[in-house]
């Protein structure tokens, strides 16, 4: 800027121009760069952004990351991770045992779907894919009970089990609930809240009930 | 030329008495105003009232037609459209659950409730909660009546859910779209003074349907007294919110088509609890304890045991 040094400007000329400040940091230049990054880099920064939205999940507290860059990764990972957890129990058995692949997947995408529809409808300000990522990442403590459920059935099917899964179960669904309810609910006028939130206990209440009633043959 | 005495206050007896003195004297009969402010909630009316204007409401049925059609004024094919039948809020949800589950004989729950704003919010809702009810309940009832038997292995029976789905949902909107068709049908030959559109009549049968949701988790309990008690008890409750709505818009027909009109409702209503009672829920087993036969020695020598369960 060495020329403009002694440019001087009387007062009477209104100076107007446009100042822009470049949200996060992220310049152009970068952006055109990320072709040639390597592929670690591409993934490692996909792979963060989940990983920071788990966290957020584990310890819910108002913050609009997890609403402004939202993603599907980490719900698709969950949602397939606990439809294949369910499996071991009913893979050969013809009808009347669990659920099968295809039913959890549907449940969940289309109880999400569901309800943000009913969110939306009823006059909130989320957008859908906000409201479709929150659902998503919030199953992430229910895909943990499942877990839990699994090693405990290893050990044994008695009834100390059942209490000990139903404890775990019922734990983890209150956490589901309450961590959606604190990122959704906000959205909604004060007059509806419950009307937004019932919906959200219904859907993990039936995701809780699928995995409680898991049983191994 | 007024006398004195004509000029003189006097007082009026009752209007019997003075056309019993003077029959051939003409009447005119002023009502009360009977203006129901639309934004009240007043359960409380006049108890003076007939029970046709209760039940009626013939009074606001211009106002409603109105306002229902100021209200739905975007074109269908956008989202505010769909918007309008969400526009209730929580107390709203809750007094329309509360008028299903104590319907106050007399009074129109279409008229006091939904007053031209039916919402799909409820029907969906408790038609969705229904359905997760009856499966999850039908589930843990078999789970306990079968408890003791070494032969039994639990199964979730997920595949009920589906079909308790497509059960309700069925029941609580193809019902009601040919009751609808049905009383249009009935209106352009009778002149019926009450019409409902096809929300409210989807809405009445949504609400009604939520007594059957504590009904079935009380069917858990494995005594076919207690789960027939109920049946009737809840087929009472949420009957008689339909009939007490429908029976004004059938009322004018034809005295057997009214009659067969409600007792068609009734007898859907009845089928629909029957019948997810039978196929969800285990027949609980009579209680007598396992007989075990003792060895009998049979004449050629060799020993036969029977057990029977």
């Amino acid at each position: 800027f060495a020329g403009l040094a002694d440019v001087s400007i009387s007062e009477d000329i209104p100076v107007e121009g446009e100042i822009t400040v470049p949200v996060g940091s992220h310049s152009p230049d970068e952006d055109f760069s990320t072709l040639d990054e390597p592929v670690r880099d591409t993934i490692m920064r996909d792979l963060k952004a989940v990983g920071k939205k788990f966290v957020h999940v584990m310890y819910p507290k108002k913050s609009s990351t997890l609403l402004r860059d939202w993603d599907l990764w980490g719900p698709l990972v969950l949602c397939v991770s606990l439809a294949l957890m369910l499996q071991g129990g009913s893979a050969d058995s013809k009808d009347d045992g669990g659920p099968q692949f295809a039913e959890v997947f549907v449940i969940i995408w289309f109880g999400a779907v569901v309800i943000t529809l009913n969110s939306k409808l009823l006059g909130g300000t989320i957008s859908f894919f906000q409201s479709l990522c929150v659902l998503g990442y919030c199953v992430l403590p229910l895909t943990v009970a499942m877990l839990v459920c699994r090693l405990v059935l290893l050990a044994g099917s008695g009834t100390v089990s059942f209490v000990i899964r139903l404890v775990v179960v019922l734990a983890m669904f209150a956490w589901s609930t309450l961590a959606s309810t604190a990122f959704l609910a906000d959205s909604q006028p004060p007059s509806r809240k419950a009307l937004v939130v019932y919906p959200i206990f219904l859907f993990y209440f039936v995701i809780s009930w699928m995995i409680l009633t898991f049983t191994p043959q | 030329m007024a006398t004195v005495d004509d000029l003189k206050f006097e007082e009026f007896d009752d209007a019997a008495n003075l056309l019993a003195a003077n029959p051939d004297a003409t009447t005119i009969s002023i009502d009360e105003p009977a203006e129901i402010p639309k934004n009240q909630h007043s359960r409380l009316q006049e108890p003076g009232r007939e029970e046709d204007d209760e039940l009626l409401g013939t009074d606001d049925s211009d106002k409603t037609e109105l306002l229902a059609g100021q209200k739905k004024s975007a074109p269908f094919w956008t989202f505010e459209y769909y918007q309008t039948f969400f526009d209730v809020d929580t107390y709203q949800v809750l007094d329309r659950i509360k008028g299903s589950v104590f319907p106050v004989p007399g009074k129109n729950f279409v008229r006091l409730y939904i007053r031209s704003n039916p919402d799909l919010y409820g029907p969906f809702w408790i038609c969705a909660t229904l359905v997760f009810t009856i499966a999850v309940s039908g589930n843990l009832s078999n789970f306990f009546i079968h408890l003791g038997k070494p032969t039994y292995h639990y199964v979730p029976e997920f595949r009920k859910v589906s079909i308790a789905a497509t059960t309700i949902f069925a029941y609580a909107w193809l019902v009601p779209l040919a009751l609808w068709g049905f009383l249009m049908w009935r209106n352009s030959k009778v002149m019926n003074i009450v019409s409902y559109s096809f929300l409210e009549i989807v809405c009445v049968y949504g609400y009604s349907l939520f007594v059957y949701i504590p009904t079935a988790i009380l069917w858990i309990i494995p005594e076919k007294v207690v789960r027939w008690v109920l049946v009737m008890f809840s087929l009472c409750i949420s009957g008689s919110v339909l009939v007490m709505t429908f029976w004004p818009a059938v009322r004018d027909d034809n005295r057997r088509i009214a009659l067969a009109t409600v007792g068609a409702i009734v007898l859907l209503h009845a089928l629909l609890s029957v019948g997810c009672l039978a196929y969800f829920f285990d027949a609980p087993e009579p209680d007598f304890p396992v007989p075990l036969i003792p060895i009998i020695p049979a004449h050629n020598g060799t020993t036969v045991v029977t057990k029977s369960h």
